[in-house]
C-alpha cells in the first residue's frame, strides 16, 4: 500500500485497484477538534477534485476533496457518531470513504508522504 | 487581507510557551486555543476550573458627584438604585435604541463607579460616555493599565481560597469585594461569560504575568482560549456583541426587554422614548439543530421554505454533544415556538425547532458557597 496527498491536504491509500481517502494529520491539526463529518453518498462517482464531504471543526468548515476519481464503494459510517477519531487518527481509523474503479494515472499530480513532508514546510 | 498591527496584550509570551493557537479578535492578537483543544477545554471549564486571558477587554472609570444619576441618563438600566458592590449588566444605546455597546457596571462607592467594556468598542465607549457625563464626573480609560483574568468552572472558590482569600471574603453572585492574593491587590467579581461559578480578576498590568502563573501552578487550573469561552457563552445563550447585539439592534429585541422596566416607570435615559414607541421588528431566539452539523453566522432560517430570519452565532455545542444557534427570527415566526424550522447553510438545509435559552442548564454560575 502506498500513500499519496493532495495539495489540499486529503490523502489517498492505493490498495491494488482500490483506494481510501481521508483527511492528513496536517490538516486536522490546523482545523481543530472535529466536530462534524459529511460522507459522500455510497454509489456516487467522484472526479478528482469533486467535494466529497465536509469536515466542521467548532470554528469553520471544510470541504473534502477527491484526491482521485472513482466510485464510492464505503463510507466511514463510524465518523457519523464519533467524527472525533478524524482529529485523533486523521490517517487511519479516520479515514472517510473507499473508491474502486479509480485512475491510476491520477497519481502522478499527486505527492509522495516524503514530497508531501516537504510541501508543509513551504506553508511556513 | 489587511495587515492591521494586532495589539498583544501582558500575558502574550505566556501564550507562545503554552502553545497556543493565536487568532486576531477585535484588533488584538488572542488565544483561540492551547494545546488541548476548544472541545478539553470547555470540558474543563464545565467540570473543573479555567484560565481566560480577558486584558483585551475595556476598563474605565467614572468618579465625581452626580456620577450616579449622570450614568443612569446614559445607560440603559437604572444606575441611582445599584448598590455599591454590586455589579450590573448594562447598556450604552444611540438615540434609536441600538446597541452601541453591552457593558458591566461596578459600583465602586456613592460617586465612583468601574465600568467594563468590549475590546472593540472602547474607544467609541469612551466618546461616548465623555459626551453624556457632565465635567465634574471624571472618566478615565484605565484599559491599558488593567490587566483582567476570568477564573470559570465549578472549582473556582477552591482555588481562592486555597490561594488565601478567606471564603467568607468571596463575593455572591454579581457582587465584587477587593482582596489580596499571592501580595496581590486586586478587584474580585463573581461574574463570568461561561455560566459557570466564577470569578473575574482586575488588577494592574504589570502583575498580569505574575497572577496567570500563580493560578496556572494551581494543578486544576487549566488554560482556555475565545474558542472555548465562545462555545460555553453560546450553550448559555449570552450575547455577543456585533453577533446578538449592534447599533441596528435594541436590547429588547436581543431577550432583555424586562430587565430595562420600561412600562413600570418613567425613567428616562439616551434611546428610552425608541425603545418605548417602537414594537421589535425581530426576536433574538434558540435554535436546536438536527444533528451535528453546526449553522454558523449569516445563514438563513426557513419556516415553510419562506425566509425569517438569520444566524447570529452557531456551533456545535460540546456539553450538549448537538448543535446549536442564536438567530433572529421575525416576532411572527418566533411565536411558533414548536413549528419544524429550517437553516440553509448554502449547501443543506438543516431542521431546527426553537429552544428556550439557556441552552445549557446546569451551569453552577448561580450555586451557593459553603462559607466554612
Amino acid at each position: 500500500m502506498t500513500k499519496y496527498f493532495s495539495k489540499t491536504h486529503e490523502w489517498v491509500d492505493i490498495d491494488g485497484d482500490d483506494a481510501t481517502v481521508g483527511v492528513s494529520a496536517y490538516a486536522t491539526k490546523e482545523l481543530g477538534d472535529i466536530t462534524y463529518v459529511e460522507l459522500p453518498r455510497e454509489g456516487s462517482d467522484m472526479i478528482v477534485g469533486d467535494s466529497l464531504g465536509i469536515v466542521e471543526s467548532v470554528k469553520a468548515a471544510s470541504d473534502v476533496y477527491s484526491p482521485i476519481s472513482g466510485t464510492v464503494t464505503s463510507v466511514n459510517k463510524n465518523l457519523e457518531d464519533d467524527p472525533g477519531i478524524v482529529s485523533n487518527y486523521p490517517e487511519s481509523k479516520g479515514w472517510i470513504c473507499k473508491l474502486d474503479n479509480i485512475d491510476l494515472d491520477e497519481l502522478q499530480d499527486l505527492m509522495t508522504e516524503e514530497m508531501y513532508a516537504k510541501y508543509l514546510k513551504t506553508l511556513g | 487581507m489587511s495587515e492591521e498591527v494586532l495589539l498583544e496584550t501582558p500575558l502574550a509570551a505566556e501564550h507562545a510557551a503554552l502553545g497556543a493557537k493565536m487568532v486576531p479578535f477585535a484588533g488584538w492578537n488572542m488565544p483561540v486555543q492551547y494545546a488541548a483543544g476548544i472541545l478539553a477545554e470547555h470540558k474543563h471549564t464545565r467540570e473543573a476550573v479555567s484560565l481566560f486571558d480577558i486584558c483585551h477587554m475595556g476598563e474605565f472609570r467614572v468618579k465625581g458627584p452626580g456620577s450616579a444619576e449622570a450614568l443612569d441618563g446614559a445607560l440603559a438600566r437604572a444606575v441611582t438604585d445599584q448598590k455599591t458592590g454590586v455589579c450590573r449588566y448594562n447598556f450604552l444605546l444611540n438615540e434609536k435604541g441600538g446597541v452601541l455597546d453591552d457593558l458591566i457596571v461596578y459600583r465602586i462607592s456613592g460617586d465612583e463607579f468601574f465600568i467594563v467594556v468590549n475590546a472593540a468598542r472602547r474607544e467609541n465607549d469612551f466618546a461616548e460616555l465623555s459626551k453624556r457625563l457632565p465635567e465634574a464626573c471624571g472618566i478615565t480609560d484605565e484599559s491599558a493599565a488593567t490587566a483582567k483574568l476570568d477564573l470559570q468552572g465549578p472549582l473556582a472558590a477552591d482555588v481562592l481560597v486555597r490561594l488565601g482569600v478567606a471564603a467568607d471574603a468571596l463575593p455572591a453572585y454579581y457582587h465584587f469585594t477587593t482582596v489580596r492574593i499571592a501580595g496581590v491587590d486586586l478587584l474580585l467579581s463573581r461574574t463570568g461569560y461561561t455560566g459557570e461559578l466564577g470569578y473575574e480578576l482586575y488588577f494592574p498590568a504589570e502583575k498580569a504575568v505574575f497572577l496567570w502563573r500563580t493560578l496556572l501552578a494551581c494543578e486544576e487550573v487549566k488554560p482556555a482560549g475565545l474558542g472555548a469561552r465562545d462555545t460555553l457563552r453560546l450553550e448559555m445563550g449570552y450575547p455577543l456583541y456585533g453577533h446578538e447585539m449592534n447599533e441596528e439592534t435594541t436590547p429588547v429585541e436581543a431577550g432583555f426587554g424586562a430587565m430595562l422596566k420600561l412600562d413600570g416607570q418613567p425613567r428616562r435615559f439616551t434611546g428610552s422614548d425608541a425603545l418605548r414607541n417602537a414594537a421589535p421588528k425581530r426576536i433574538l431566539t434558540g435554535l436546536v439543530l438536527e444533528g451535528r452539523r453546526a449553522a454558523r453566522e449569516g445563514c438563513t432560517v426557513l419556516l415553510d421554505g419562506k425566509a425569517v430570519g438569520h444566524v447570529t452565532s452557531g456551533a456545535f455545542a460540546p456539553s450538549l454533544q448537538r448543535a446549536v444557534a442564536m438567530a433572529y427570527l421575525s416576532p411572527e415566526a418566533a411565536a411558533f415556538s414548536s413549528a419544524a424550522f429550517e437553516v440553509d447553510t448554502g449547501r443543506v438545509r438543516i431542521p431546527a425547532r426553537i429552544e428556550t435559552l439557556p441552552f445549557y442548564r446546569n451551569g453552577t454560575a448561580r450555586k451557593k458557597i459553603e462559607k466554612t
